[in-house]
This record gives structure tokens, C-alpha cells and sequence, in this order.
């Protein structure tokens, strides 16, 4: 008997175990048996080159998007990852005790703010500040990075601030030996040491750059065109999906889904690499 | 203490690339604090004025745009994910741990897809809840759909947290347990289990945190419906879909400011709780 509940209770373990393998098949298999078809119907260089998106003239070409998207995830790395680096510098070598606990609990909170919050204070406070200093009409592609950029701060300061910690004092200290100044030493000796866990806090970044929809929605202006500069607006793969995925139906309805099998494919790509990369560090 | 301000003035003098290193890290800390800080101050300032006992009426109307009933189905809502994930990604956690032996090709595996899981954005989530359990399982626009979806979406946060926190009980405490002649499952329960509970704690407020913060993955899968739920099949909409909503609209500018107050609050009670949990585990820290 009780034999029996130790066998029972182990495959329910079991089981509980394959329910993430399960999920990733479920995704898989729901995304592209929808995705897939409605992309080959449209034609892949149609659908992943054509410029024109326009669903009622069944012109369904989502390359505005995908430039959409790495614009806005570029400006994002542009204001966040040196800001985010320098800021996991100062927590882990030049922070008095007394600021870092604050430091923390702010990164902590800023992590756990919500998507739409952020999006709302973009809404109300970026854009008017684009707007009246940098002319167009404020929903853009520089209002969407400077605010996709406070959103990935948390991401890279807390990765790149435990790699940063991890590095053997003794670095530090030859640095120091060698008549290198504190900020020379920490900038040279453990800085580059650090290199690979910055790199990983950057491409997490990078991940929620490209995944973040709602906030992107609210500042962006979504215009399904090839944005001209940083002052005009810009739609994202995953800012199509919500904007249409309400009304649509039948080959527009599986048109955004292939938009979601794209951005589905970018983020695998991605993590796919920092997996690889991770391994070929250790 | 004003000489030895003055030699390091000095050095910095002869060494401007170190003072200008200096100036930037403090800028780039001075600069996070100051986000955060604007951000908060600013829609609590707008906000807390706005905050009318109107807002918390058990009914929604397009007159008043009462935020309780979306306050209660968030609730709801995270009670249900939890339901649904919290055992699975615990039990995961157990076999991951306890049972699989070392090089287990399940270990590997589960490991690889819960980091893809975790890397997926909420909008390929929602897509997938309303082809899935939308559509194929025909559960409609409802509570148990947004769940369903929520706990796939926090299942490799807890998964990760749990496996993490039974790894570092000692493994003295199990042959402890085995050497008063306890079979392997009282051992996982009554001895490995208790000691990981302030780990799991921890991943699942991150969890919690999460899910009252979503709203891309809730729209299609729970839809928009702004009244209480009634059952777990009918459609609702939580706080974060809620205040998109009416964001949106234009006329509710104030009512938006308010919404974003309470969600704040919300969201800085469960970072309070995290970091109580954390400090229960000795400090460690594990980022979701």
C-alpha cells in the first residue's frame, strides 16, 4: 500500500515535470499550424519583405513591423544598457552602504511596475515632452525607446550586478597594486571580466525590448509604415497583434498570427544564442 | 577629513579619466533614482486626488468607472493561476530535485524549455490562450482561460525558485530523515519541503507580481468585461486591462491617474513581501 502511494506520487512529480515540455510543444504547435499557412498562402518573402500592410486591399506585408520593432529595440538599448551598466558599476563598487539598500528596493520596484503604468506615464509625460521640444506629434519612435529604455534598466542592472559581484576580488586588488586608481581598476580589471554576464543582462534586455506591447501601444503612434525618422510613428510586431487581433478574421486573422509565429521564431533565435553563448563561456 | 578631501582632489586632477568615470556612474544611479522617483511621484500626485469612494462601487457604469469590481477579478484571477501553478511548478520542482538522478535527460529538458517559456512575450501568450483555451477548448472569453494562460506564464518562475530553494536544504537533513526510517515521499514533505517554504514564498509573490501586472496576455484570453465574475466562465477584466481601457477612451483621465495609484500600491505591497520572504531565506536573492 504504501508502496504504491510512493509510485503514485512520484509519476504525479513526474508529470508536474513535463507540463513546461508540454506547454512549449502546445505553443508551438498551435502558433504554427495557424501561423504557417496563412504565411505561405501570402507568400514568405511577400509576408516578410512586403512593405504594404493593408488588410481590407489583402496586402498583408509585415516588413514596416519587423523594422518597427528593431528601431524601437535599438533606441532601447541605446539609453538603457549604458545607463544600466553604469548604474550595476555603482551599486557594486562605488555605492556608500547606506544608498544601496535604496538603490535596490527602487530597482526591485521598477522591475515590478506594470507594462500599462508605464505606458500611461509615457502617454501623459514623454510624449507632451517630445512634442513641444522635438516637434511631430510626439507618439514616435524616440518617445518608444526612451520609455522601452527605462523599462529594461531593471533587467540589465540586476543581471550585470550580480556578474559584476562575482568577480574575484583579487582582480580588484591587482589592479589596485599595480598603481591603477580605484575607478581605473574597476572599469579595467573588472569590467571586462564581467563581460559575458553584462552581455546576458543585455540580451534579456533585448528580449523584453522586442516582447513589450502594451506600453509600446500607448506612446507609439503605430502607423504601419517604414518609420522616416526617430520623430515619426512607428508600429511593432507585437503592437500589430493587438491593434487588429479584435476585429479580424479569417486570412488577416492568421496574417497577425504569422506575425506572432515571427516574433515567436526572434525570441527562440535569441535565446537560442545566449544559451550557446553561455556555454561556449563555461 | 577636508585634507583628505583635498589629496584626492588632487589625484583627480592629475587623473581626469578616473573623475570622469566617477562623475558617470553616480549620474547613471543618480539617473534610475530619478525615473523611478518621477515616475511614482507623478501619478501619485495626479492620482491620490482622484482617488473618489465612487471608484470603489461594487458596479461599473460608463458614468462612474469603478475600479472594484476589476480589483476583485484580479484577485480572483491570481487565485486561480496560483491553483493551477503553484502545485504543477512545486511538483516539477520535487521531481526535478529529489527524483531525477544526476544527468537525467528530463532535468536538461525541463530546464531548456522552462528558460524558453520565460522568454516568451505575454502577446504570443494571449495569442496562444485564445487559440488553445479559448477556441480548442472551447472555455470562451472567461476567468479560467486568463488562468490557464497566467499560470503557463508563471509556471517556469516558480519551477525555477522552488528547484532552486530545495537544492540548497542539506542533504543531511534527508539522510537524517531516511535513517529514522522515513520512506522518500515523508521525507520530501515533512523535511525537505518545510525548509524550502520561504524560497517558494518568494517566487510566488514574483508570481503574483506578474500576473496583476498583465494585461497583454488577459485581452483575448479574459477578456474585456468590466464586472465582477460571476463564475469562473465568465469573461473579466483585471486591474491592468481595466486601466488600459479606460485610458484609451480620453475621458477618464483622472479615473486612469487614480487606477494607476491603486495598482502601484498593489505592486510596492508585493515588492514588500518579496523582499520579507527574501530576508526569511538568508538573503538570497533570485531575480524573476
Amino acid at each position: 500500500m504504501k508502496y504504491r502511494k510512493e509510485k503514485a506520487m512520484k509519476l504525479l512529480f513526474f508529470l508536474a515535470a513535463c507540463v513546461s515540455a508540454a506547454a512549449v510543444i502546445l505553443i508551438c504547435i498551435f502558433l504554427f499550424a495557424s501561423g504557417i499557412p496563412a504565411i505561405r498562402e501570402i507568400g514568405v518573402f511577400r509576408f516578410l519583405l512586403g512593405t504594404k500592410w493593408k488588410p481590407a486591399n489583402n496586402l498583408y506585408g509585415i516588413f514596416p513591423m519587423i523594422v518597427g520593432s528593431l528601431y524601437v529595440t535599438g533606441g532601447a538599448l541605446l539609453i538603457g544598457v549604458p545607463v544600466g551598466i553604469l548604474t550595476a558599476v555603482f551599486m557594486a563598487r562605488f555605492c556608500p552602504k547606506y544608498i544601496y539598500k535604496g538603490l535596490k528596493t527602487a530597482v526591485n520596484l521598477m522591475a515590478g511596475i506594470p507594462s500599462v503604468v508605464y505606458g500611461f506615464f509615457g502617454l501623459v509625460v514623454i510624449v507632451p515632452f517630445v512634442r513641444e521640444n522635438f516637434g511631430g506629434r510626439g507618439m514616435s519612435v524616440l518617445t518608444a525607446s526612451v520609455l522601452l529604455g527605462l523599462m529594461i534598466l531593471p533587467t540589465v542592472i540586476s543581471v550585470s550586478e550580480t556578474s559584476i559581484g562575482a568577480v574575484p576580488e583579487n582582480y580588484y586588488e591587482g589592479g589596485l597594486a599595480l598603481g591603477a586608481s580605484h575607478e581605473r581598476s574597476v572599469f579595467y580589471t573588472v569590467l571586462p571580466a564581467a563581460k559575458s554576464g553584462i552581455f546576458a543582462g543585455v540580451v534579456l534586455g533585448i528580449g523584453r525590448a522586442v516582447g513589450e506591447t502594451m506600453a509600446v501601444m500607448m506612446v507609439a503612434g503605430n502607423q504601419a509604415v517604414i518609420p522616416d525618422g526617430i520623430l515619426s510613428g512607428v508600429r511593432t510586431l507585437t503592437t500589430n497583434i493587438v491593434l487588429e487581433m479584435g476585429y479580424s478574421a479569417d486570412l488577416h486573422r492568421e496574417a497577425l498570427i504569422g506575425t506572432a509565429v515571427v516574433l515567436f521564431v526572434f525570441i527562440l533565435v535569441v535565446n537560442l544564442a545566449l544559451s550557446l553563448f553561455k556555454r561556449r563561456v563555461k | 577629513m577636508v585634507r583628505n578631501l583635498k589629496r584626492k582632489w588632487l589625484a583627480y586632477e592629475r587623473d581626469p579619466k578616473s573623475f570622469f568615470l566617477l562623475f558617470s556612474v553616480w549620474f547613471a544611479a543618480f539617473l534610475t533614482m530619478f525615473a523611478l522617483l518621477f515616475i511614482i511621484a507623478y501619478i501619485l500626485i495626479k492620482g491620490i486626488p482622484n482617488l473618489s469612494p465612487e471608484l470603489f462601487d461594487v458596479r461599473y457604469t460608463t458614468e462612474n468607472v469603478s475600479l472594484l469590481p476589476a480589483l476583485i477579478n484580479t484577485l480572483l484571477i491570481t487565485l486561480l493561476s496560483l491553483l493551477f501553478a503553484v502545485p504543477v511548478g512545486i511538483g516539477a520542482a520535487i521531481y526535478l530535485t529529489e527524483y531525477a538522478g544526476r544527468g537525467n535527460k528530463l532535468v536538461r529538458i525541463a530546464g531548456i524549455t522552462a528558460e524558453t517559456l520565460s522568454g516568451i512575450p505575454s502577446i504570443v501568450y494571449g495569442l496562444f490562450g485564445s487559440l488553445f483555451f479559448v477556441k480548442y477548448l472551447g472555455l470562451g472569453l472567461s476567468l479560467l482561460s486568463g488562468a490557464l494562460t497566467l499560470s503557463i506564464m508563471i509556471l517556469p518562475l516558480i519551477m525555477r525558485t522552488t528547484e532552486e530553494s530545495l537544492r540548497s536544504v542539506p542533504d543531511s537533513y534527508r539522510e537524517g530523515s531516511f535513517g529514522l526510517g522515513a520512506g522518500k515521499l515523508r521525507t520530501v514533505f515533512s523535511i525537505v519541503l518545510p525548509c524550502a517554504v520561504p524560497g517558494i514564498l518568494s517566487g510566488v509573490i514574483l508570481g503574483i507580481g506578474r500576473i496583476v501586472g498583465e494585461s497583454a496576455a488577459l485581452i483575448f484570453t479574459a477578456g474585456t468585461v468590466a464586472e465582477i465574475a460571476t463564475s469562473i466562465f465568465s469573461s473579466a477584466r483585471t486591474l491592468s486591462v481595466h486601466m488600459y481601457s479606460i485610458s484609451g477612451e480620453g475621458l477618464y483621465i483622472d479615473q486612469t491617474y487614480a487606477t494607476a495609484v491603486v495598482l502601484l500600491a498593489v505592486v510596492i505591497l508585493i515588492n514588500w513581501l518579496s523582499a520579507l520572504a527574501v530576508k526569511k531565506t538568508g538573503g538570497k536573492k533570485t531575480d524573476g
